[in-house]
Formats: C-alpha cells, structure tokens, sequence
C-alpha cells in the first residue's frame, strides 16, 4: 500500500497539482452555487440544446449525458462529449464559480432565517433542475421516476443490512406487496377494470392526489406486516436465520402473487391511474429519505449501531434490543412497500416476476455499492448504479460483465462502498463556504 | 434496605455446576470485591446477576425488588450498571455516542419523535449530550467525545465504557476486572477514578478483580469464590491471612 502511494503522485504530478488548483478554486463555492449552476445547464439545453446537437452532427439531445450516444454510435463519440462540455460542464463551472459570492451570501442568509427554508429553497432548485432536463425525453421522466424510487429502497435495505448489521433478503418481497396493495386499491376504487369491474369511486382524477397517498401508505403498512411474519422467527437469535427466512419469504411472495388468479397471477395487473407524477415521487422520496435520516440520527436510531457492533453490550446498557430490531426491520419494509407502490404507478403495470433474485441483486448492489451505515451513500448508490445500468444498456449483455466487474472493485478498493459510515448531515451541507464565513 | 441482595444463587451449564448457593448483600455505599482463580464463576455471577443468564435457583433483589429471571436491558434501566472484563464497545461508534447511547431506556420522545425530528427530541438529546459529556468529564475522557473508540488507547477505552455504565444511572456498578491489561499509569488513573464515582456519585460497587493490592485498597468487604462457592469472606485483612484463601488462590509468598 505504502509503495503504490508514493509511486502515483509522480506519475500524477502535474495533472495533481491542476485538479488541487481547481479544488481550491472551487472550494468556496456552496451547494445553492452548484444548484444553480446545474439549474442554468438544463436550462441552457432546453432552449438550445436541439440546435447544439444538430450543429454537432446529432439528430437530437444526447439522452443520457453522451454515453447511450457514444455507445451505439462511435463516430458520434467527439460531439457527445463536446455537447456534454458545452451544455453540462462549462456552463455549470462557470456559473458556479461566477456566482458564488452572491450565492454564499445567500445561502448565509437563508441559513438564518431557518435551516427548514434553506433546505426548501435547496430542494426546490433540485427539483426544478430535474423537472426542466426530464422535460425533454419521456425516457429521462421514466429513469428519473425510477432512480428516486431506487433510493427510497437502497435507503431502507440499508437500514437493515448497514446500520443493523442483519443481512435481509426480502426486500423485493416488501416492494411486491406494496405495489400490489396500492395497485388494488386504486384500480378498484378508481378504475374502469376488466376484473375488478366499474371503480367504486369515480372520483375526478384530481382528488386522485389525494387518495394516492392513503393507498401508498396502505402498501407500506402490509409490507410492514409481512415484515412482522419475518421478524418474529428470525430474530430471535443473531446469525445467519434471517438471510434464509428472508429469502425464502421473497419466493413465497412472488409464488403467492403468481397463484392469485384475481390480481391477474403471472400476467401481473395493470391499469393503474397515472398518479405517480414527478412531483408526487420526490415528494415520497425527499420524506423518505428525512425521515430515515432524522431516525438513524437520533439516539434511539443509534440503538442500531450499538446492535450491530455489540448486541450483548447493548442490552445491558437499558437498550431493548429485540423491540429495536422489530421497529427497524417493519420500518425497513414500509419504505419498500411505499416505494413498491410508487414503482407500479410509475409503470403503470406490476407482475410478480418483477420481483425475483435479479431485483434483490440490484437493490443489495446498489446498498452495497453506495456504502453502508449511511443515507449519503444510499443516495449515491442508487443514482450510480441506475445511471451506470441504463448508460450501458447498448452494449446488451456485455453490460451485465462490466457491472459485476465494478462491483467486484469496489469491494476490493473499499469494502463498505464508496461513502460508508458517514452521517449526513443537512446543515453542513447547505452552509455557506468559503470567504464569506469568516465574517 | 441493601442495594443489591443474592439468596441462594445455584446456576449450571448443562451437568457443569458452575455457581452453587451463592449469598450476597450489598449495603448501599460499600465498595465490594470477589476474588478467586481463574474459572472459579466469577464473570458467571456477574452474568446472572445482570440477567445474561437466569439462575437455576436463587433469588436476585435490587433495592429490595426482585429482578431474578428479567430481561437485562430491564435490569440495566432499574439501576445495575456493569463493565466487562474484555472491552465490549461498539466499534463503528464515537465516544459520545457510546455515553448518550446508555440513556436509551431514558428517553421519552419516542419514535414520533425519532422520525419527525419534533422540539421535545431536540431538548432531550441536548440533555443527554449535556450529562454525557458530564460523565466523560468525570473520567477524564471528554477531549475524546468525537473519535471512534478504536482509535483510543486501552486505558481509555476502559474509562469510556465505565462512562457508559455510569450513563445508565446505576445504583450499584458492577465492575469486571476495571484495570486488566492496564500499564501502572493507567491503573493508577482508574482507581482515582473508580474512588472518585464513590464518593461523588454515593454508588455502591462490586468489583472482580485479579490485582490485590487494588481490591485490599479499595474494598470494604472481600469475597473468595472457589469453584463457584464462597470459601471465605471479610475485610482485607481477615482474607489476606485466611488460610483457605491463601492455599487456594493468594499463595503463600504474597503474606510473607
């Protein structure tokens, strides 16, 4: 280790000594900078971006940052990458070192007003940076949609396998039972079905906002309950039981759902009411994730560490440890089954064979991949891995060895993945940087 | 009324008689130790008093209640703070964490509290963060509070878990074996400590120790426990010249 550190400084020299040059340049720069800096980018690209890309020789917007581009078609590699540096890079550089006076004195200012407000107003650019650059593709809609559900899930395994140290394999079981409790609760109320009949209630769809939530929630609290049947064999002892129940509850899930002729057994259910808008998703998303990470945050979210590292220890420091790893594990399975329930909504369609080991080897990649024992690394997980897997959809099959391969680095290079053990902690990161601190 | 009381306490491992009709009374206030070789059931008394392990017979009171057969974090919370002999902290935690951590069955504003982050959680935790760092004050383990415990050194990782155990608000602190593998520095350091928890906190402590010049300065009262039985009890200095003890555990050049 000692060896290979002092090698690459001097192979890396002076492409070092420019990236700490452009780390100090950019270090003052806040959160609410690059914010707006992102915001200005997909702004750019809706008003020229077709015109860029045609200039550029491309018949439209490169989708996916260049790289579903580039990948299909080499030739076009230059202008994917001088899109991406025209419309993304650049303008983001630039605005956010350009601005970042005037936006640490914002960010100074809001942060005084309320940390609440200053975290709407940072969330509200990040919303509106994703609402503008999926404006342009119904595909960036989908994978946006899908990514923010992926972190709700990645986030509620890694409450079970990172911050409780269990390894739980039922996660797609939870999502299932949270996307088929909301799909038939919307589908019979709301909709004209071919099995279920007229909709009991033909509420106007925009009341139909209203009543999503109720049948998210409903998803979630039947996943919990799930979760209950699970909880109560496999936690009676510490070890490997509930890897095995757990995954053996994931198939009698989906066997269960494929018998169940009335939800349309293997064929799956579709037919649900388009309700799972943008907004909606990172609203479920952005509660999520506060929720989970006030939890973990607090002493009694703790309680998981102390379980983890020492249960014994734990136990006879006043911690009911049994009580701590139910609330955990129900908790866990909640947001599975909220997310379950968004995922039908956002394709409108579910069938159960969604939910097999393939589904429980993403989500555990993604937990592991981003790192454990931390919401930060939940998030960058999620997005990584989705961004990474549909970047490398046009090599096909090729995609599923280069994935692996990652993976297997990551777990050579940092066994607890990319940002493991760290607290996420929302007021260090949309605090003022840089000069304008000081006074 | 004492603060802890054991009648009769009978435990095996399978056919392994491994405690037999043990008695203990701690009187609130008195420094208590239990000696004996290795093996003899020391750390198993500690084991079944907290409620690792439930007594075949016998009967456990704390404060004249009984809490034989409890669950241990039920025990923990009614008053019995411990240590333990090989270090159990939590390896990925801060030391703050540790000590804040301890006041679990203290908290009160619940899961509500937990998820949604409301005011009555925040004034809590700032109490709890305020005694913690109090008693980590006391051991002298405060410029630690936000490393992780592996990362300090021995004799101060065994301070921060006596920190821990204080955390729980004890009546009376079990103590297995305070200054194992301790350099003299750190032995030294931790009986001023231990001494200091006494007089300040007015708690009563039974300890396990191997180091006799430790438990005859200390204690009031020594216990020694031979193949899970006691053979003898008294002050320190009825048990250095007790003869049973010495042919079994002191050894004769330790009197001369």
């Amino acid at each position: 280790m000692g060896v290979e550190s002092g090698a690459i400084p001097v192979k890396a020299g002076r492409m070092g000594s420019l990236v700490s040059k452009a780390r100090a340049w950019y270090s003052g720069v806040p959160l609410l900078g690059w914010l707006l800096g992102v915001l200005v980018a997909v702004a750019l690209e809706h008003i020229l971006g077709r015109r860029v890309a045609r200039a550029l020789g491309m018949s439209k917007e490169p989708v996916l940052f260049g790289f579903v581009t580039m990948l299909r078609d080499p030739a076009l590699l230059p202008s994917a990458v001088l899109y991406v540096l025209l419309i993304y890079l650049l303008p983001i550089a630039a605005v956010a070192r350009l601005t970042a006076q005037l936006t640490n004195r914002l960010a100074a200012t809001l942060l005084s007003l309320s940390s609440g407000v200053s975290s709407a107003v940072h969330l509200g650019l990040i919303y509106g940076a994703l609402h503008l650059w999926s404006d342009l593709s119904d595909y960036r809609l989908l994978l946006v949609r899908l990514t923010l559900i992926a972190i709700m899930v990645t986030l509620s395994l890694n409450l079970v396998n990172g911050y409780m140290g269990e390894f739980s394999c039922s996660h797609p079981g939870f999502m299932a039972l949270g996307a088929y409790t909301a799909s038939v609760f919307t589908v019979i109320l709301f909709v004209d079905d071919r099995v279920f009949g007229a909709p009991l209630l033909a509420l106007p769809p925009l009341l139909g906002q209203f009543v999503f939530p109720i049948a998210l929630i409903l998803g979630g609290v039947v996943a919990a309950l799930g979760a209950l049947l699970v909880a109560v064999p496999s936690f009676r002892t510490r070890g490997d039981y509930l890897a095995i129940v757990s995954l053996a509850f994931m198939f009698i899930v989906k066997s269960l759902i494929e018998n169940l002729e009335i939800v349309g057994g293997p064929r799956g259910l579709q037919g649900q009411p388009d309700w799972a808008n943008l907004p909606t998703v990172f609203l479920w998303a952005v509660a999520c994730i506060w929720i989970i990470n006030n939890f973990v945050r607090s002493t009694l979210g703790k309680a998981l560490n102390a379980v983890r590292d020492g249960e014994m220890a734990a136990n006879a420091m006043t911690v009911d440890t049994r009580r701590t790893k139910m609330v955990a594990f129900l908790f866990a399975a909640f947001w599975a089954g909220v997310a379950g329930g968004l995922f039908a909504h956002v394709l409108r369609y579910v069938n159960p064979g969604t939910f097999d080991l393939k589904k429980l080897a993403e989500v555990l990649a993604m937990v592991y991949l981003g790192g454990l024992n931390s919401v930060m690394g939940s998030i960058v997980g999620a997005v990584g891995f989705n961004l990474l897997s549909e970047a490398l959809r046009p090599l096909q099959i090729i995609k599923w060895m280069i994935i692996p391969v990652l993976l297997i680095l990551v777990m050579i290079f940092r066994p607890t993945g990319l940002i493991a053990f760290r607290e996420f902690d929302v007021q260090e990161l949309i605090r003022p940087k840089g000069e304008p601190q000081q006074h | 009324m004492p603060s802890l009381q054991v009648e009769g306490m009978t435990h095996y491992f399978g056919g392994l008689r491994a405690v037999h009709g043990y008695d203990l009374r701690v009187e609130p206030g008195q420094i208590r130790g239990l000696i004996g070789p290795n093996g003899a059931g020391k750390t198993t008394i500690f084991n079944l008093v907290t409620g690792r392990y439930t007594p075949t017979e016998g009967r456990i009171t704390l404060e004249g209640e009984e809490i034989t057969g409890l669950e241990p974090h039920k025990i923990a919370s009614k008053g019995l703070g411990r240590t333990y002999q090989n270090l159990r902290l939590w390896r990925h935690m801060t030391v703050l964490e540790h000590v804040k951590l301890a006041r679990y069955s203290k908290i009160g504003y619940g899961l509500v509290g937990a998820f949604f982050g409301t005011s009555r959680r925040h004034r809590e935790e700032a109490e709890i963060e305020e005694r913690a760092n109090t008693l980590l004050e006391l051991v002298g383990a405060r410029h630690f509070a936000d490393q992780v415990v592996t990362s300090l050194p021995y004799g101060a990782q065994r301070r921060v878990e006596l920190a821990r155990a204080l955390a729980t608000e004890p009546k009376i602190l079990l103590l297995d074996e305070p200054t194992a593998g301790m350099n003299l520095e750190e032995l030294v350091q931790m009986m001023d400590i231990v001494r200091r928890i006494h007089d300040e906190l007015g708690l009563a402590i039974f300890l396990i120790e191997h180091r006799m010049k430790i438990v005859m300065e200390l204690c009031d009262v020594i216990q020694t426990l031979v193949f899970g039985q006691v053979i003898a009890e008294g002050t320190p200095n009825e048990i250095q010249r007790n003869p049973a003890v010495i042919d079994a555990y002191l050894g004769k050049d330790v009197v001369t």
